[in-house]
């Protein structure tokens, strides 16, 4: 088992035609994910990748049976992206795209507030399960099947732990990069929530960095809720006060979001914590015993 | 991206939020001009810059002449004005703005935020203006009123009036902050806003509501939608290795530390600055060049790293996920080759063809440190900068 994706998720790409869309897509059927077609809007009835192309989302599910989504449409048209997959009854959405408006990702976490679906995303590399299913852009071949769940909010942090914990030999159940926006579809709770239920998850890596207090739920969650061991490595101990460090949502306002208050906040959880990122395969082997 | 007070006021007018009658000035005649305009005997002259903590720092000064006008003026234009939220050398001032003077009865807080926690927008208020309202918001938290704005229906007037009430207004000014409060989530959302302030928000002794101050944040993913904000960009006012930076698509903020960093993806730049200052180093920068990092920005991101002349070294974090390691590679051989570099420069490769990557480094024959691991990359990059500090 897994989390959110396995061998059986039927995958819809929107914006399917594109660069980056027919990139990714490319890896992710080479990958053995069942990409099941295609939307973009005026495209409808073309062949792409040897795959069916609509232009609405609604004809693809109709069509293809697909329950889940991946966005690689550029920003300005995400919102409108995120919501039609919506309404058409995704269950999964996956949103890759970074430099969406804030206040249009309120607007559609209102709406997604109100419904069963998952957006996970955006600004983020997706989801895979190892050896079933790779939705995003995150290189396939770090990834070994295994029992660590990781959820991160960093791309190239999420593959360092990844990379880790396939070089000791555990491998990943799941892997969930929820995105460095300030409105991300899913928090990390959620994922948390996810990874506690599913019995081939054994352990649970958490990636955060500074800004918002995200870090600091999860870890009142993993203190009432998480009974499997969890390492956590927080980035942006050096970064200043009051600047952007890259993502829209890594900034320290106020004098709060700070690493060290997210650290405090998770050993007081009983989180097993790194300072180095160089260290979470080893702090893994150490709070697992394995 | 943030705006002056002059520009905010003027998008506050056109909200019709209550401000006073101004002008911005780029010269000290231009400045008596504007005080003539105006006319009256009493002017308000502040300087623009980007940072809080102008009055404190001398920059916002009541003058009753002409002659003080123009000694204002020439006083601070073309200077550097330093405040407690500025670096040492402060921030360029390229206008000043002179505006009517307004009698003072209370003085109010009134702000509208992106509450990340509970994922709307916010209003916050406040009876205990004029102060900084982080104070406010670490001592007596219980002091910030705040009305969570439905993101399909908008403010609504019972919000503003309740908070109104609850700030101990009563009278007219209780329907006027009401329609300023609606007036301004208006503005937030219309204009893309991140922050707006108004501290403070004044009432005057003739019991009328009024923006004392104004202070606008915009989402930078919005400027594409803000053609006219985008416009108001003042690029004197940004760090220009930022600014620079921010021209070929890097992401780079200024750090006062010797180890200059190179990273791929902005959350491993975060950590890899993080290391260094773990094993005893001090990072001179964040430096993200993105996930589609070309030759040309890899020089770039050298040219701008080295124009920090604390830069002893630089430690090169990449972690190849689409990109490969090998046309990072090329990039940085081509860099170093066309910029010139002189100091040590240390390569952590891993990912995406992490080995072809070291393999034409090595056989490139220019002068740099390959590192195995991430620990090796920063210890050894700290000691190409001279050792722990």
């Amino acid at each position: 088992m897994s989390v959110l994706v396995d061998r059986d998720t039927r995958v819809l790409v929107q914006g399917f035609t594109g660069s980056q869309g027919t990139l990714h897509s490319e890896q992710a059927i080479a990958y053995g994910t069942r990409v099941v077609g295609g939307v973009t809007p005026g495209k409808g009835g073309a062949s792409h990748l040897g795959l069916p192309v609509f232009d609405t989302v609604r004809q693809a599910v109709a069509e293809t049976g697909a329950t889940a989504s991946v966005i690689y449409v550029p920003a300005p048209f995400c919102k409108d992206s995120i919501l039609e997959a919506l309404d058409a009854g995704i269950e999964l959405i996956v949103c890759i795209t970074e430099g969406i408006p804030t206040l249009d990702m309120l607007a559609v976490k209102a709406r997604l507030d109100l419904t069963d679906a998952r957006l996970i995303g955006p600004n983020c590399p997706g989801v895979i399960t190892p050896g079933a299913c790779k939705i995003g852009i995150m290189p396939a071949d770090i990834h070994l099947p295994g029992r660590v769940g990781v959820v991160s909010r960093s791309g190239t942090l999420t593959y360092e732990a990844v990379q880790q914990t396939t070089d000791q030999g555990f491998g990943q159940s799941t892997c969930v990069g929820i995105g460095g926006d300030p409105i991300p579809g899913s928090q990390f709770i959620d994922i948390l929530e996810l990874f506690e239920g599913d019995p081939d998850t054994e352990a649970i890596v958490m990636v955060g960095e500074i800004g918002g207090t995200a870090e600091e739920e999860a870890a009142a969650y993993i203190a009432e809720h998480v009974s499997k061991p969890v390492v956590a490595y927080i980035a942006g101990v050096t970064a200043p006060p009051g600047k952007r460090m890259g993502h829209a949502g890594a900034i320290i306002a106020g004098g709060r979001g700070t690493a060290d208050e997210k650290f405090a906040a998770l050993e007081e959880a009983g989180v097993r914590t790194v300072r180095s990122l160089a260290e979470i395969g080893d702090a893994l082997a150490e709070v697992t015993g394995w | 991206m943030n705006l002056h007070e002059y520009q905010a006021k003027e998008l506050f007018a056109r909200y019709g939020l209550p401000v006073s009658e101004g002008h911005a000035a780029d010269t000290p005649d231009a400045a008596v001009a504007a005080a003539r305009e105006i006319g009256g005997d009493r002017w308000v002259c502040k300087v623009q810059v980007h940072a809080g903590g102008r009055g404190k720092a001398g920059g916002v000064r009541l003058v009753d002449s002409e002659d003080a006008v123009r000694a204002f003026a020439e006083e601070f234009l073309g200077r550097n004005l330093v405040t407690v939220q500025t670096d040492a050398e402060g921030q360029p001032v390229g206008k000043v703005y002179v505006e009517s003077c307004t009698d003072i009865a209370t003085e109010l807080y009134l702000g509208v935020v992106v509450d990340r926690a509970s994922r709307r927008v916010v209003v916050m208020a406040s009876a205990e203006g004029g102060v900084e309202i982080e104070q406010v918001a670490r001592d007596t938290p219980e002091k910030i009123l705040r009305a969570a704005i439905d993101p399909y229906v908008g403010a609504q007037p019972h919000q503003g009036r309740e908070m109104a009430f609850r700030l101990g207004l009563s009278g007219t000014p209780v329907r006027e902050f009401t329609d300023v409060f609606v007036k301004l989530v208006k503005l937030f959302h219309e204009l893309d806003c991140s922050l707006v302030e108004i501290n403070p928000l004044v009432v005057t002794e003739e019991g009328r509501i009024h923006c004392l101050d104004a202070k606008m944040n915009i989402d930078n993913n919005a400027l594409y939608r803000q053609r006219d904000l985008a416009g108001m960009r003042d690029a004197t006012q940004e760090d220009p290795r930022e600014a620079r930076a921010d021209e070929f698509g890097l992401n780079y903020v200024a750090l006062d530390g010797n180890i200059g960093c190179m990273v791929n993806g902005a959350g491993l730049a975060m950590g890899t600055m993080d290391l260094a200052k773990l094993y005893g180093g001090t990072p001179a920068n964040f430096l993200d060049v993105g996930g589609g990092a070309t030759k040309e920005a890899v020089g770039e991101a050298f040219r701008i790293i080295l124009s920090d002349e604390n830069v002893k070294a630089v430690l090169i974090n990449i972690f190849g996920g689409i990109v490969s390691c090998a046309t990072i590679a090329d990039g940085i051989i081509g860099a170093v080759t066309e910029v010139g570099v002189n100091v040590p420069v240390v390569v952590r490769f891993e990912g995406n063809n992490a080995a072809v990557g070291a393999e034409r480094l090595a056989a490139s024959g220019l002068d740099l440190v390959t590192a195995d691991s991430l620990a090796d990359a920063a210890q050894k990059a700290i000691q190409a900068a001279g050792g722990a500090a």
